[in-house]
């Protein structure tokens, strides 16, 4: 399955990259799949996602938890717990 | 009357103030969240998401006004860089009475800290650069208003 996935903040900086296309293997089926994959994927990935309990996540402009689906799925965001205001 | 904006530039609070007088509404209740300048930060950056930070605070603003009875609502978020002393955040709840007008403030203050895709990264005086990390009381605060 083709997915858009966008990172911020220190997930950003260590990806190294914004965002990316990924052709994610069938088996990923929910957000905590994907950053367990992501984390096993390189270098990089382990760095942003040493920490998974630490990682927040929207699904085409939608906050949801770890256990949400990706089938449907257009653009995932992953980042560290909000700190505005 | 609901305005929210996510800016770069300064808030200019008076003219918002303005806004607020002009409306002859009963009673208006106000935060301003600044930088602080503890520890020698030389600069507070505010990162969002192009669409969902608003979104997020445009929800927040949706939701304020249908708990309590709010004639006018203003709330204001900067991104980017910023210096100590300078406002990050400005909400202005009017009401006919000050009850809802200060409800309405404190939920919209507690709960886009927990809700909405913004995070802070602190630059110090030694070059030292650091990602902030929520506060404990943070979600507690936040929570307080579900109902």
């Amino acid at each position: 399955m083709a997915l858009t996935i966008a990172y911020f903040a220190w997930v950003r900086e260590r990806m190294g990259i914004a965002g990316e296309m990924v052709d994610l293997p069938d088996d990923i089926a929910d957000v905590g799949a994907l950053v367990a994959w992501l984390g096993a994927r390189d270098a990089r990935g382990a760095a942003a996602f040493a920490e998974p309990q630490r990682i927040r996540a929207a699904i085409d402009g939608v906050m949801m938890g770890p256990d949400a689906p990706l089938s449907g799925a257009r653009e995932v965001a992953l980042f560290p717990p909000v700190t505005g205001g | 009357m609901i305005r929210v904006l996510v800016q770069v530039e300064a808030i200019d609070i008076l003219a918002e103030f303005d806004l607020h007088d002009a409306g002859g509404h009963g009673a208006s209740a106000s935060f301003i969240g600044r930088v602080r300048g503890d520890d020698d930060l030389r600069e507070l950056f505010l990162e969002h998401h192009p669409v969902m930070t608003e979104a997020g605070l445009a929800d927040l603003a949706h939701a304020a006004s249908d708990r309590w009875r709010l004639s006018a609502l203003t709330l204001i978020h900067r991104i980017g860089g910023m210096a100590p002393g300078e406002t990050i955040v400005f909400v202005l709840a009017s009401s006919p009475h000050r009850a809802e007008a200060l409800a309405a403030t404190e939920f919209l203050i507690d709960r886009l800290k927990t809700d909405v895709m913004l995070w802070k990264r602190e630059t110090f005086a030694d070059g030292r650069v650091q990602w902030v990390e929520p506060r404990d009381g943070d979600h507690g605060r936040a929570e307080r208003w579900d109902a």
